[in-house]
């Protein structure tokens, strides 16, 4: 197992549209605000025994666990760009993805 | 009648000069589209596990990236109908996001597809004579050619009827669906290498031997990547009723000894460049010399029948310049920069290539939205016999427009955003989409090109500076070609922050080389300013008539590296 440095979230892709979603307290969301946040290794454990079994139960692929940092207002951030841009979509398309539905863009 | 006479007939406004599923393709992209529905059906009931299904998927052309999956439609050598790409634009808006990217291997992807959708894609596309199959995979992907086929004033011969018989050779060869990596093909009929043909595992060029016969040169090897090679010759004059069975020795000897152990080391390129070509040559000869020709006999009768549907359309008797172009360039400067810059000479006389750029100042290269592909696809058939070409400089391609037509083709392109005239300058950047989309990618690409673009906005001084080639790949997968570039922009990640190493040099034509490192990598918001001080000292030094890797070649590597390093002592912290 990885040495835990930092807070996690599980991230993962739906299987059926393949939107990015993270592991929320009862069950996968799609806003990384929402996402449980792993303070421990055995915590993160669980997150990734969860995901595992949402891969077989086929409702997420591409599973993994990414670290955050926590804002002001407790929402878990990612401190990796290739992260942070999947919470948000393309920089180069504003109107897309998840920032687009944030600032009430087209769907 | 002729055959392509009966295709006119069947289908009002069908192009002319493209080739037409027979009743065999057809049923074979229809069960194709059957058997994908079924894997993907079992795959959402969990009867098929993501490993299980992963191949599939990828054999059909169906990624997962950064925030969806993607969809990479191919376009066999890059040649379009207005039908098809009017289908295009109906695929994005009904199951996409409005718009497609025209990449690199003249294909088109979607970055926002559903999965439980995509049978559905493959359906249309199937309905218009298109599919994604061997779009990835370990496998002969979709075979690339000269942008301007069939109409170059330097073609010896349209190389698209060879492309079109290479796609139904290795379409689902069950020899060749499991290489140990990707195999790329291109084909170039021209004395000018519009296609890349040396950087490609195969790279063929129509010739003419002292008997004025056709036949291919071989280039075997080439490559770009994590490891970028120019490929070499592995045959001098292969005549045409050689050609399968030569392509298959090659393939074959890949098959056998290319390195399986390790992805990195995987491609062609590799096994030629550990085992030298003289080696490589005599295992190709010997397998050659060994292997049942008669298999892969040439049929005559087959390739004219291909080589049928590539007829030229029916041009017009014009004469070789026009009155009417000559006043609009007088009456329009902005037309006449387009003219200058876009259009490209005709190999029949009174007709014009126009290249269509997708590189607007500050747009993302090679994007189209849906109403402009329709634009394009009105536009083909209004001007140019319903006929579109898309360039691995992921730009689109009017093949065979009349010079007295240019000017309303030029409004109707410039009402829809269209009408940017820079093909071959300086914001013509060829980007991969990097990490705004790609999964691979360890930077971003696309807001490079686009600062660049802006930086270079004023379009005199695109003029000035004249043809330059900046190509950018957001990771070592080179899907942006830096390493061809004569500007070659790689971004990479660095301490956790996106950097960029610059290359010089790069030249994907005849005269191919790899761009040499200018130095340690910089930062986004240096890269403007880096790429600025290379071509204003490129401006200072050149002599009349040289392109920027002209100037580079003569004065050297390091009279460049040098002047980035004054700059950077000077404060400018580069």
């Amino acid at each position: 197992m990885a040495q835990f440095k930092h807070p996690q979230i599980l991230i993962a892709s739906n299987l059926t549209d393949g939107e990015v979603v993270f592991l929320g307290p009862s069950g996968w969301e799609r806003d990384h605000r929402r996402a449980r946040v792993a303070q421990n290794a055995e915590e993160a454990a669980a997150l990734e025994a969860s995901g595992k079994r949402d891969i077989s139960a086929n409702r997420v692929v591409d599973v993994y666990l990414a670290d955050v940092e926590i804002g002001g207002d407790g929402a878990p951030t990612p401190m990796h760009y290739r992260e942070r841009m999947r919470v948000k979509g393309p920089s180069v398309r504003l109107d897309l993805g998840k920032q687009a539905a944030a600032s009430g863009g087209a769907p | 009648m002729t055959a392509i006479d009966l295709r006119a007939a069947q289908r009002p406004n069908a192009p002319t000069t493209t080739y037409r599923y027979d009743d065999y393709d057809a049923a074979f992209v229809r069960e194709r589209v059957a058997e994908f529905r079924e894997q993907v059906r079992r795959r959402l009931s969990g009867a098929l596990t993501e490993e299980e299904f992963r191949p599939f998927r990828l054999m059909n052309g169906l990624y997962l990236q950064l925030h969806a999956y993607m969809l990479r439609v191919a376009i066999p050598y890059g040649t379009l109908t207005a039908r098809q790409m009017r289908r295009l634009a109906d695929i994005a808006d009904k199951w996409d996001k409005g718009y497609g990217h025209f990449t690199t291997r003249q294909n088109l992807q979607y970055n926002w597809p559903k999965l439980v959708d995509t049978p559905d894609i493959l359906e249309a596309l199937a309905d218009v004579e298109m599919h994604a199959i061997q779009t990835s995979g370990n496998c002969i992907r979709n075979v690339t050619a000269d942008h301007f086929a069939g109409v170059a004033p330097d073609e010896i011969e349209d190389p698209r009827p060879t492309a079109e018989f290479l796609r139904q050779w290795s379409s689902l060869h069950p020899e060749f669906s499991f290489l140990p990596r990707k195999f790329k093909i291109a084909v170039t009929g021209a004395e000018h290498d519009r296609a890349a043909i040396l950087v490609h595992d195969i790279g063929l060029r129509i010739v003419r031997n002292a008997e004025g016969e056709i036949g291919y040169q071989v280039v075997v090897g080439g490559g770009l990547g994590r490891s970028p090679f120019v490929g070499k010759v592995v045959g001098d004059f292969v005549p045409r009723h050689y050609l399968l069975a030569f392509l298959e020795a090659i393939l074959r000897v890949y098959n056998r000894f290319g390195r399986r152990d390790n992805k990195y080391k995987a491609r062609i390129k590799i096994l030629v460049h550990e085992k030298g070509i003289d080696e490589i040559r005599a295992a190709v000869e010997a397998e050659f010399a060994a292997m049942d020709r008669s298999v892969f006999a040439h049929d005559p009768d087959e390739f004219e029948r291909i080589a049928a549907y590539f007829a030229p359309p029916p041009y017009e008797t014009l004469p070789p310049t026009s009155d009417v172009l000559r006043a609009a360039k007088l009456d329009a400067p902005a037309f006449a920069n387009f003219v200058d810059v876009n259009v490209s000479a005709h190999k029949i006389p009174g007709y014009a290539i126009v290249t269509v750029s997708l590189k607007p100042i500050g747009g993302v290269p090679g994007d189209a939205t849906s109403d402009q592909m329709r634009v394009l696809a009105d536009a083909s058939e209004r001007f140019g016999f319903g006929e579109l070409r898309v360039s691995h400089e992921q730009n689109i391609i009017l093949p065979h427009v009349k010079q007295d037509d240019l000017f309303a083709l030029w409004r109707l392109l410039d009402a829809a955003g269209l009408a940017t005239a820079n093909a071959g300058l300086v914001s013509d950047i060829i980007s991969c989409p990097g990490m705004d989309y790609c999964s691979l990618a360890t930077a971003r690409s696309i807001p490079i090109a686009q600062a660049i673009s802006k930086r270079f906005s004023d379009m005199s001084r695109q003029r000035r500076i004249g043809k330059l080639g900046i190509k950018i790949s957001g990771c070592i997968n080179a899907c942006g070609h830096h390493h061809v570039g004569a500007i070659g922009i790689l971004g990479l990640e660095k301490k956790g922050q996106e950097s960029y190493q610059i290359t010089l040099g790069g030249d994907p034509t005849f005269s191919a080389s790899i761009g040499e490192i200018l130095g340690p990598g910089v930062t986004a918001e240096q890269t403007p300013d880096v790429i600025e001080h290379l071509v204003d000292f490129y401006l200072a030094e050149r002599v009349e008539g040289e392109t920027f890797i002209d100037t580079w070649r003569r004065i050297g590597h390091a009279r460049f590296k040098d002047v980035l390093r004054r700059e950077g002592e000077d404060g400018a912290d580069i």
